[in-house]
């Protein structure tokens, strides 16, 4: 492994009162790696997602986000790390350039330094005409736009990414795909996604875990998952049906 | 966090106050106008603008009542709207703590009413030093320094409430109702209830001609025990006594000792500054102190709460 590994958990597990959202996860993610983390609506993935960012406290277990614990130093990692949550928020009477601003302010960019980046990044994500107009006019579309460059502008290590595409036109779709693509092979940006929309993880993803009530049942390249799973060694499967056997097992 | 400035709320609170400002003064001057005519020589007159009544009220009651509406106006969706606006896990997930938060929406909320009671004192005075033509003493200036100061505690303790139940309820509509119903029972309940209470633990009928001073006195305490349950209450004595050096206690005429109703049928002469904070000192500490529990609650939860509870 030349690699280093960037995400780390460890017997995590989570409970709300008696129900068990997240159960004894193990799981590692190396550095620039593409992570898809599957599964069904209200399977934990979220509750995941906000253990790593210590946004929630894990009821036991263990996280290291780039060696950091986020229930000790939630401050270190939050400097280096972005979150998007799912159908992210903004302040709807500030314009794009506003939010923009307000987010670097808090991250502590001077704001010299935050000026270039976000005309750099209103640029990459398109928006640069829009963003004069007041957010609270925005399309879905370019809501998940600024999103992804308001998650950019500190230059983080790690994205996580809640559902980025949902919502989203199969053109708009495609376009943020390639982005997450591109950031992730260009600037060695771990990216960690959780989806349930499956064709769009496999032609993105590096490796993926599948994750169904709380359970992560796999783990692996999806080949590999293809092959254990299936049978199969050919090209002719998809994440679907994969998804699916693990599905109807669980 | 700033952004209370720019808000619509903000610009029509602020000119409801003012018009009302600009109303009182002229009411309350003109009254100060005529009572003056043929005085010798009036003491603090310049306080009489905010504490007499003129036709309708004073300044003093109208914050005491009102004043509350300023704080619920600007704390009472100040976390479920971002909550609603689904702002507040990428809030969070920025490198700020978590108190920051909160902090911000109640010290932001402080610097508004600050700004904006400063604004109110300065415009009543400017106009009534106009009208009447008196200008304030030194000691009247201080007197209205340490109003400013006590209202604005207890604007910020309805402002505590409002962020308290903006954290508590989910939705900005149940927040809002839920400090307007507290402020309407303090406003108007405590006060009606401790009359009631009092009737009921020591009744005193008005037909009776002897009146057993016992009981009136037992009546008495007991109504005013219930109703400094009430801020508004605890806040215009308090005021009352600061703007107006006249009063002596906080006590009604009934309950005052027989000391106090000497010293006050025999000197008519106005009470030093450090006299008057003496006796509304009790009153001062327990505004700041619901305040303050107020506030604690409201962190505290806020620090446990689970994000996802969205």
């Amino acid at each position: 492994m030349e690699n280093q590994i960037v995400i780390e958990a460890e017997g995590l597990t989570k409970k709300y009162g008696a129900q068990t959202a997240v159960n004894h996860l193990n799981l590692q993610v190396q550095e620039g790696e593409v992570f898809g983390f599957l599964g069904p609506n209200g399977a934990g993935k979220t509750t995941t997602l906000l253990m790593f960012l210590g946004l929630t406290e894990p009821t036991s277990g263990k996280v290291k986000i780039l060696g950091f614990d986020p229930a000790r130093e939630p401050f270190r990692i939050k400097e280096k790390v972005s979150f998007l949550p799912e159908n992210v928020g903004f302040y709807e009477d500030m314009d794009a350039r506003q939010n923009l601003r307000f987010i670097a302010r808090l991250n502590r960019i001077p704001d010299r330094i935050s000026e270039k980046r976000i005309e750099q990044w209103l640029e990459l994500v398109g928006l640069s005409k829009e963003a004069g107009k007041k957010v609270g006019t925005y399309s879905k579309g370019m809501r998940q736009r600024l999103g992804i460059a308001e998650v950019m502008l500190k230059e983080p290590k790690i994205i996580f990414l809640d559902e980025p595409t949902i919502g989203l036109d199969p053109d708009g779709t495609n376009w943020m795909l390639d982005l997450i693509h591109s950031l992730s092979r260009e600037k060695k940006i771990t990216t960690f996604l959780s989806s349930h929309l499956l064709d769009q993880v496999q032609r993105i993803c590096d490796r993926v875990g599948i994750m169904i009530k709380g359970n992560l049942v796999a783990v692996g390249p999806i080949e590999e998952l293809a092959k254990k799973k299936l049978g199969v060694d050919a090209k002719d499967y998809t994440l679907e049906e994969i998804y699916m056997t693990y599905f109807k097992e669980a | 966090m700033e952004d209370h400035f720019s808000s619509t709320r903000f610009l029509l609170i602020s000119a409801l106050i003012v018009m009302v400002g600009v109303i009182i003064t002229s009411m309350v001057g003109m009254a100060i106008q005529e009572e003056l005519k043929g005085m010798a020589k009036p003491t603090l007159v310049f306080l009489l603008l905010f504490t007499a009544t003129g036709k309708l009220f004073s300044f003093v009651q109208f914050i005491g009542f009102f004043g509350p509406l300023i704080g619920i106006f600007l704390g009472f969706d100040s976390i479920n709207r971002e909550r609603v606006s689904r702002t507040l896990t990428k809030l969070l997930s920025q490198p700020i703590y978590r108190d920051s938060v909160i902090n911000g929406k109640f010290f932001s909320g402080v610097i508004i009413i600050g700004i904006v009671l400063v604004a109110i004192v300065l415009l009543i005075s400017g106009l009534g030093i106009r009208l009447i033509g008196v200008v304030p003493g030194v000691e009247e200036v201080w007197r209205l320094i340490i109003y400013v100061l006590i209202s604005l505690l207890y604007i910020s303790f309805w402002l505590g409430v409002a962020i308290l139940f903006s954290v508590i309820f989910r939705s900005t509509a149940t927040s809002a109702l839920a400090s307007l119903a507290l402020w309407i029972f303090f406003s108007f309940f405590v006060g009606l209830g401790a009359g009631f209470l009092a009737d009921a633990i020591a009744p005193v009928s008005q037909s009776q001609t002897y009146i057993d001073p016992e009981v009136l006195i037992k009546h008495e305490r007991i109504q005013r025990v219930v109703s400094l349950f009430s801020p508004m209450t605890l806040y215009s004595e308090a005021t009352n006594t600061i703007l107006d050096p006249l009063r002596k206690t906080t006590r009604g005429l009934i309950l005052m000792g027989p000391l106090e109703r000497l010293s006050i049928s025999r000197f008519q002469n106005p009470l030093p500054l450090e006299e008057s904070i003496l006796i509304v000192i009790p009153h001062l500490l327990s505004i700041v102190a619901i305040t303050f529990l107020c506030f604690g609650i409201c962190y505290l939860i806020f620090m446990r709460q689970e994000i996802r509870t969205i």
